[in-house]
């Protein structure tokens, strides 16, 4: 994001002496540009500009020779008596006469690297000859900085080289381009502290331009979204280009704070106008071209080598800068608005250039940029928005630079192919930033506030029957031309706010309207949910939705189960990881191992959380347009295409349940356990489970594992002892237990209407036990519920209390012993009602299950 | 047991005439001794057979009353049943006394270590990004507004267009997004995105429920940041949207103001810059004063806002020339840590029982 040093600022605007980067930062912030960063100096201590009086190459035995020099630094800082000092240099990219950059013993350069006198190859050399690298300017390390223009010695060159300047960076939102410039920036620095701003934009002066001065022809055959992909291609030529000019320090300096590295006089012109106008600029070697210019659209397989050396494999969608070299438009010079071509780049050689300064479609430059992975400096801006008035200007201001830096001569003859189209107006309720604000804006501050901006503003007159006719002054807003983003009133109505401060709207708690009814029944039911859970001496933990697809190998989950049938994600984080989980488990294991791997070895841990159950059936998935609301059928077809997702409650449980203590005996959590927690689970969610022995669900122990209905027979989840081999693969202790539920399921199956209670009975209760001995296979859940349907109405309690299997009994036979609480609504029930109930006990569970009565 | 044998029956009670009033004292003086020197509950017992029993003196010499003449009867009476009064009172006194004193000394016995920890149940705790999502909720319903929910796997439409970032609008990117994989082994259509931002929900509550709509919506979002001491690739914000005739920013800075003190106490407040998000115009950034911020008071960055942007409402079927409101969206995670004092993001995403723990204190 750009840097913004202020002595550049200072150009365009009037920024008070002593200004802080700081104070910058607090500046520019209330207008909405926000501080990255501040760049604090790297460099401390005595940096100086120094001459080179001597240069004496010395071969050392190791093959490498080193020069010793005697380097004049000004009376100032050389050693006794203002004489040169002595210091020893390992580059040869210099010689006597050259002005060069010393740090001498007291300097620290970036990287804490602290300068000292030293014995080094039999002499004291009394500072250092700094490289471009080791100034951090660069990586620069061809060689050391050999001064252009160079200033008397002993002079400092921390200033010199912007070293000492502190540097704001700032960030840019996406809607405001135009602050990718000093120009932009500096004109919102007066927005915000009323400073005096000049446009650099209007002070150039810009000749009359001729169509066809240089043959330049666009030719877009593939619009996208119906957009030209450039209106406008202004093209100079300057011939008689120095190739020995230097770029100047002030200009390198400024590129370097900046952050841009200076390369060439050319390239730094361009890039230097860049910064400072916000106009990308591109320079061809001229004599390397081939008329006429062509800006088409990419053939599909084309291919070209961008500066940065990469070949690239054009699409049909991208948008070229071509030259008719062997054939019209045959040859390729760049991706228009992204990077040039490495054939037609300028080089030490060059003498004459074409300077290119256009305006291409953000949304072309943005696809080209993303497609091609560019997100060049140029890019960066067209797809932000550029001024489309600028390109002109822009390629005068390079003109002007290359005529007086480098001795060229600008050709008077010039292009500007110029399809643009100026802003369009918007209608503005002058109302309406006060009515949206919360404000009591005037009519002629909100008009005024525009102005500033750099908008037309008139006032209009509203046709008869127009909506607001009568509330308030109708304003016609033309937007200035950098402004692009600004294209319906609520665009103004934010400039209005912004730019009168958002610190001027007033606190006002609104009122919402009576009919809030609190949390839902089922929001109450799933808080209800995880915290029972926390009070049964569960921990509650979050985990990572993104699983690796082994992990259904790990948890034994067959081919073909549906919950192998997980969503992808086309960038994950971790490529080990791409898919979503499909229960709460997946990804809860790897909580229950880390938590054990640190020594919490009774462990207890739940989640509560969404997981993706996609349908794996084809559907439809329209992408409908902004800003209108889609059709219902389409709408319909967005919604479905979400997959489900369900939110899941699980629970893992290892070691001991109950700890050992002075009080207690340790148990071991088992399958019980996690039975008990499922159920617990459905309790506070309002709906009971039914409980059966499932044989085969993974992750679950097939002997161990209780499937889990609501009453209308829906699975809600599983519980038990994980299976063998999962513990085994996972690293989990052998034995751990889980459970989990679908917890939309429950609520779905919970009653919503109130709970209806019974009266009382306050009549004696009769106590029973039964015992009954039945084959051992018959699963203690169905004889239970058979003893309460036997039991009736006078049944008010049932539970059992034994389980035994002896010889005694008979091979394969059980004893299962119940104890009956019966009670009556309207009487003392009699020692024949309590005999006529164990009587339907026992008949009703002998007919069932071949139970017979224990004696 | 022979009552020969016994000291205070001998064979031949001495039996005291009732009207002798010395033999009667001494009888009482007798019983009030033996029931004084009682140091048990048993030993009371044998005093009060002794002398209050059938064959005590004073029974005697209750007997032997019927023996007298007429005239003497009222007083030997009198005098027979005042000792015998006064002596079960004195029974009926030690009885109490050295009850009380047997229970005493049960109690005492029956005492136990209550400092040893009574610790039977293992303790279980909430994990505190839940909590504070439901103490959000809570804020929120107590002005009156409802919780929405939306899914974490959602349409582009939703995530995006719905909230106007257009398909090549560059804020499209700048949100760093997970995008899924059309095909796959679930076969999932084109156009789904892990949602970056809670705001999806403004669109999906719009257009399903009646105007007005206050609305608030804590949940999970994700995007691709690596996992840091600040930064979680999976974290969660609360987003409140407000949709009725007349909102201004106004009531939007009066909500924030009133969260942030809800949250961060009576000092806080809140402060507004310019910025940009495609689904709100004019737009803000959220900063929190902080009273509490280690290092001194001071500002901190605590989320996004404005009104919401136009062409959102119409995405919805909303005429915005009728209809104004205003949304927000802030990180649990962030608030979580600034109230809290947590300093890494590892403890509160690790799932590691020690830092829920932390609560259960």
């Amino acid at each position: 994001m750009p840097l913004v040093p202020i002595t550049w600022l200072r150009e365009h605007v009037d920024v008070p002496a002593g200004t802080t980067p700081d104070q910058l930062a607090a500046d520019l912030v209330r207008v909405g540009l926000e501080e990255e960063t501040i760049h604090r100096a790297g460099v401390t201590g005595p940096l100086v500009v120094g001459r080179v009086l001597e240069v004496a190459g010395e071969p050392q035995k190791n093959g490498k020779t080193i020069n010793w020099c005697q380097v004049d630094v000004g009376p100032e800082h050389g050693a006794e008596g203002g004489a040169p000092r002595g210091i020893v240099c390992g580059a040869d990219n210099f010689s006597a006469g050259d002005s060069v950059v010393v740090a001498l013993p007291g300097a620290v350069l970036p990287g804490d690297f602290a300068i000292s006198a030293r014995k080094t190859y039999g002499h004291i050399s009394d500072g250092m000859i700094c490289s471009a690298r080791e100034l951090g300017l660069g990586e620069d390390h061809e060689g050391i900085i050999v001064l252009s223009d160079p200033p008397a010695p002993g002079t400092d060159a921390i200033e010199l080289l912007g070293l000492g300047e502190e540097v704001l960076e700032i960030n840019v939102t996406p809607d405001r381009g135009y602050c990718f410039a000093m120009r932009g920036i500096a004109r919102e620095y007066a927005h915000s502290t009323g400073a005096t701003f000049t446009d650099p934009a209007l002070s150039t002066q810009v000749p009359e331009f001729m169509v066809d001065a240089f043959a330049v022809t666009v030719h877009d055959e593939r619009p996208v979204h119906g957009v030209g992909g450039c209106d406008r291609f202004v093209a100079r030529i300057v011939r008689d280009i120095d190739p020995t000019a230097q770029t100047p320090g002030w200009m390198a300096t400024r590129l370097r704070q900046a952050g841009m590295r200076p390369i060439s006089l050319v390239v730094d012109i361009t890039n230097y106008v860049m910064l400072d106008l916000g106009q990308p600029i591109h320079a061809y070697d001229l004599d390397t071209l081939a008329t006429p210019i062509v800006v088409r659209r990419a053939r599909t397989g084309e291919q070209l080598t961008t500066l940065d050396d990469v070949r690239r494999t054009l699409d049909a969608e991208d948008l070229l800068i071509t030259d008719s070299a062997g054939g019209p438009a045959a040859r390729i010079l760049g991706l228009a608005g992204v990077m040039g071509g490495a054939e037609t780049e300028v080089s030490a050689s060059t003498t004459a250039v074409l300077v290119e300064a256009a305006h291409f479609d953000p949304v072309s430059v943005a696809r080209t940029a993303r497609r091609h992975k560019l997100p060049s400096e140029a890019a960066k801006r067209f797809e932000r928005g550029v001024d489309p008035a600028l390109p002109p200007v822009a390629a005068q201001r390079v003109v002007d630079l290359l005529t007086e830096l480098a001795g060229g001569v600008a050709e008077e003859a010039a292009t500007d192919l110029d399809r643009t189209k100026p802003p369009a107006p918007i209608e503005l309720d002058a109302d309406l930033p006060g009515r949206l604000a919360g404000v009591d804006y005037t009519a002629e501050e909100v008009a005024e506030t525009l102005r500033s901006l750099g908008a037309t503003v008139t006032q209009v007159e509203v046709p008869e029957g127009g909506r607001r006719a009568l509330r308030a002054p109708h304003l016609r807003v033309v937007p200035p031309s950098w402004r692009p983003d600004l294209t319906v009133p609520a665009d103004l109505v934010e400039e209005v706010v912004r730019l009168r401060g958002y610190d001027q709207v007033p606190s006002v708690l609104p009122t919402a309207p009576p009919g809030g009814r609190g949390l839902t029944l089922p929001q109450r039911r799933r808080r209800a949910v995880a915290q029972a859970l926390a009070e049964a001496g569960l921990v509650q933990v979050l985990t990572y939705p993104f699983i690796a697809p082994s992990r259904h190998d790990e948890l034994g989950l067959p081919e073909g189960d549906d919950r192998r049938r997980t969503v992808h994600l086309a960038n994950p984080l971790s490529d080990a990881q791409p898919a979503m989980r499909t229960s709460v488990l997946d990804s809860l294991v790897d909580a229950a191992v880390r938590n054990i791997g640190r020594g919490m070895t009774d462990l207890g841990i739940y989640e509560i959380g969404a997981v993706t159950r996609p349908d794996g059936g084809a559907h439809l998935s329209p992408l409908p347009p902004l800003g209108v609301q889609p059709a219902d059928e389409i709408l319909a077809q967005v919604r479905e295409a979400v997959p489900d997702q369900p939110v899941l409650v699980a629970g893992i449980l290892a070691g001991n349940r109950v700890p050992p203590g002075v009080l207690s005996t340790a148990r071991a959590a088992d399958y019980a356990d996690a039975i008990e927690l499922a159920q617990l689970v459905a309790q506070r969610a309002g709906a009971p489970l039914q409980v059966a022995a499932e044989t085969d669900r993974a992750p679950w122990h097939p002997g161990r594992c209780a499937r889990l209905t609501v009453a209308d027979g829906t699975v809600a989840g599983y519980a038990g002892e994980l299976a063998p081999k999962v513990t085994q693969a996972l690293g989990l202790p052998a034995r751990t237990v889980a459970f989990e539920v679908d917890l939309d399921v429950l609520l779905a199956a919970a009653p919503t209407e109130p709970t209806q209670y019974r009266p009382v009975s306050t009549f004696p209760a009769a106590k029973e036990d039964i015992a009954l001995v039945v084959p051992a296979e018959v699963p203690a859940a169905e004889l239970l519920a058979t003893v309460r349907e036997a039991g009736g109405e006078l049944a008010e309690e049932v539970r059992l209390f034994d389980a035994y299997s002896s010889e005694s009994l008979g091979e394969g036979r059980k004893s299962l012993a119940f104890s009956l609480r019966m009670r009556a609504p309207d009487r003392t029930l009699t020692a024949a009602d309590t005999a006529a109930v164990r009587e339907a006990v026992v008949r009703l569970a002998a007919q069932r299950f071949g139970a017979e009565l224990r004696s | 047991m022979s009552t020969s044998d016994h000291p205070d029956h001998p064979d031949q009670p001495d039996v005291p005439s009732p009207t002798d009033s010395g033999a009667v004292g001494a009888a009482l003086e007798a019983g009030l001794q033996a029931v004084a020197a009682a140091s048990s509950l048993d030993e009371l017992k044998a005093a009060r057979i002794a002398h209050t029993g059938d064959k005590s003196p004073l029974a005697l010499a209750n007997r032997a009353i019927g023996t007298l003449e007429p005239s003497q009867k009222a007083t030997a009476g009198k005098l027979v049943g005042q000792s015998r009064g006064r002596l079960n009172q004195a029974l009926a006194a030690r009885q109490t006394e050295l009850e009380a004193e047997r229970d005493a000394q049960v109690l005492q016995t029956e005492a136990v270590d209550v400092t040893i920890p009574a610790d039977r149940r293992r303790p279980g705790a909430r994990h505190p990004l839940d909590t504070l999502m439901e103490e959000v909720a809570d804020f929120f319903t107590g002005m009156g507004w409802e919780i929405a929910e939306g899914p974490e796997v959602e349409h582009e439409w939703f995530n995006f267009d719905a909230l106007n970032f257009g398909p090549d609008h560059p804020a499209r990117q700048m949100q760093d997004t997970f995008f899924v994989a059309p095909g796959g082994p679930a076969a999932s259509p084109e156009h789904l995105v892990l949602r970056t931002h809670t705001s999806p929900v403004q669109a999906r509550a719009l257009l399903e429920r009646d105007l007005p709509v206050y609305i608030a919506c804590p949940g999970k979002v994700f995007r691709t940041d690596e996992l840091d001491a600040t930064h979680t690739p999976v974290f969660h914000q609360v987003e409140g949207l407000a949709v009725d005739r007349g909102l201004t920013m106004a009531h939007l800075r009066g909500v924030l103001d009133h969260f942030a003190r809800t949250m961060f106490g009576p000092e806080a407040k809140t402060r507004l810059r310019p910025s940009f998000f495609p689904f709100t115009e004019p737009s803000a950034e959220m900063d929190l004063w902080f009273p509490a911020k280690k290092g001194g008071p001071g500002w901190i960055e605590w989320g996004g806002c404005g009104m919401v942007n136009p062409n959102v409402l119409r995405a919805c079927g909303i005429d915005p020339e009728e209809y104004s409101g205003f949304a927000f969206g802030m990180g649990i995670e962030r608030t979580l840590m600034l109230r809290h004092g947590i300093e890494d993001m590892h403890d509160i995403i690790e799932g590691d029982i020690r830092f829920s723990m932390e609560g259960a204190r």
